[in-house]
């Protein structure tokens, strides 16, 4: 095993304590704010491993897009006050639990029988942003044009449901 | 024009020079801290003197004086600003979230402070000289956007929930026409990275430079991109979010003392950092306007085109009534979103015409249309007729 970093050992303890905060506090608005903790922390941890399109494109889409629509979402329902429940459930959550351990199972399979790990001794992997660029616009140009073109569909569509204005009888 | 040269990059070998005296074992840490200093001194410091210049621009746009009491032509009243508000009370409201509403103004200034490292300032003059730098910048961008609803959120007041509700959702919605204006200039110059974007801009055709603002699809760029910095950054005539006249202060009414200070140096140094980006994409970063004027210093000219675009805001402030929040909206999605949309098109367009006088005609034939179609299309929905009141009379 290669020695761990100072700086990804911090990151690491960042990222989980704030996702065990993510999972545990009691307000949800403290929740939503740990859990773009969380995202910030495995952006940086991309960015340290060399991944940089990656880990901007994390702290891009899940800080600034995502974190920000939980955050709004639970601001016009609930109004951030509301304290949930008991912190220990008084039912047995059973489909919570199926639906973890299914994906635990399934994750851990699919690291298991990947081929990164067969090759401990690796070289250092470079992805520059030319290359994945190259590599979008060339291999993988259909994907891409498809969901472009989706995204642009759905951007237009939005606007144009939020064109329609009431019309005030008056 | 040795001399030129040297002047040019007294800042790097004055680096080199402290450099080459401390030992080994440091000198990763010094070369750091040699890299971020000048950023942390230099910013606020533009950051006092824009407050002297605005308050005294306003002044002068509304027919007063502005502050000439402290120092010559009160050019030290930012000195007697910060002592003012670092001895006042920090107060912080019984029913606030402590923990997060002191974490606010903490995260919103190191966000703030983020984006200098990718913006080059002069000739081999940035710190740090990412790949990815554009996406870097508005991927820190993100976070501010957090960190203001931190603020408006832990206060428990209503005005200022109010206030970080629009400042988000305006964030968001001049979000995209900013990337969309920037993404023409990428594909231009075919890199993410802000120094090869500045490099793509050097160079002459007479004594004009080739910056991308003097192409149609750059001009119109331009402008829509300094129109969604004016948004992304809660200036007027987009400062809804702290609208004085209706919600106080927005989304820092509860702050007090220095972290007020705080708030205003985030939003100034905030406002800077995406100045410099619409510089670095659309004016040629570090490069002199005229060839004949090359053999000024390049920082010099990066910051002479940053204080030109600060005026620009200033003269923006005092002369426009702030924007209604559906006219906001209406003006980011169903204009600004298509005219952005258009000027990518555009900009593809113009990177495959054949060069001449026709791919001018074109880009700027093609500009216009969509410019007066959409215009009309905004102008129509909002008929301007004599507003009728239901309950007041």
């Amino acid at each position: 095993m290669r020695q761990m970093s100072a700086a990804f050992l911090i990151l690491a303890i960042m990222t989980v304590l704030a996702a065990c905060a993510a999972m545990t506090l009691r307000g949800l608005v403290h929740c939503a704010l740990a859990l773009a903790v969380a995202f910030a922390g495995i952006g940086t941890l991309y960015l340290s491993l060399g991944a940089q399109f990656l880990g901007l494109a994390q702290l891009l889409v899940y800080v600034g897009a995502i974190a920000v629509l939980i955050v709004f979402v639970i601001l016009l329902t609930r109004g951030g006050d509301s304290d949930a429940g008991p912190l220990v459930p008084t039912r047995l959550p059973i489909t919570g639990i199926v639906v973890a351990t299914t994906i635990l199972a399934l994750l851990a399979w699919a690291v298991f029988h990947s081929s990164v790990i067969h090759f401990p001794a690796s070289p250092v992997p470079t992805a520059t942003v030319r290359e994945l660029g190259t590599v979008l616009m060339a291999e993988y140009v259909l994907p891409l044009e498809v969901i472009g073109l989706m995204l642009t569909a759905a951007l237009i569509g939005a606007v144009v449901v939020a064109m329609k204005e009431k019309q005030d009888p008056q | 024009m040795l001399d030129g040269i040297a002047v040019d990059q007294v800042f790097v070998s004055l680096k080199h020079w402290v450099l080459g005296y401390s030992p080994a074992a440091i000198e990763p840490a010094v070369s750091i801290l040699l890299t971020i200093l000048p950023i942390l001194l230099v910013f606020p410091v533009l950051f006092a003197l824009t407050t002297v210049l605005e308050r005294k621009g306003l002044g002068r746009i509304q027919n007063r004086y502005g502050p000439n009491r402290v120092g010559f032509f009160g050019i030290l009243q930012p000195m007697a600003d910060a002592l003012k508000s670092l001895t006042k009370e920090d107060i912080v409201p019984a029913s606030a979230d402590r923990t997060v509403h002191f974490l606010a103004p903490l995260v919103l200034l190191a966000v703030a402070f983020l984006p200098y490292a990718v913006l080059p300032i002069g000739r081999n003059m940035i710190a740090a000289n990412l790949d990815a730098g554009v996406l870097f910048f508005f991927a820190i961008g993100a976070i501010s956007e957090l960190s203001v609803f931190m603020a408006g959120w832990s206060s428990r007041n209503k005005y200022s929930l109010l206030g970080a509700m629009r400042a988000v959702a305006q964030m968001i919605s001049y979000e995209v026409p900013l990337l969309l204006s920037s993404i023409a200039v990428i594909m231009a110059a075919g890199s993410l990275n802000t120094v090869d974007i500045v490099n793509k801009q050097a160079g002459f055709s007479g004594i004009f430079p080739h910056w991308y603002v003097l192409t149609p699809w750059g001009f119109a760029g331009f402008v829509l991109f300094m129109i969604s910095a004016t948004a992304e950054t809660n200036r007027s005539p987009f400062d809804l979010p702290e609208g004085e006249s209706e919600i106080i202060a927005g989304y820092y009414i509860e702050y007090s003392g220095f972290k007020f200070a705080l708030f205003f140096l985030g939003e100034y140094l905030g406002m800077f950092a995406i100045s410099g980006l619409g510089i670095t994409l659309f004016l040629g970063g570090w490069g002199a306007p005229l060839s004949f004027l090359t053999w000024i210093p390049s920082w010099i000219w990066f910051f002479a085109k940053l204080l030109g675009l600060i005026i620009g805001f200033i003269w923006v402030r005092g002369t426009l009534p702030r924007l209604r929040m559906d006219q906001l909206m209406n003006f980011a999605w169903k204009f600004m979103l298509p005219m952005a949309l258009v000027i990518v098109v555009s900009a593809g367009a113009w990177r495959f015409l054949p060069q001449g006088v026709t791919r001018w005609l074109i880009s700027t034939l093609f500009l216009a249309v969509a410019y007066g179609l959409l215009a009309r299309g905004v102008e129509t929905r909002n008929k301007i007729a004599k507003r009728t009141y239901r309950f007041a009379e």
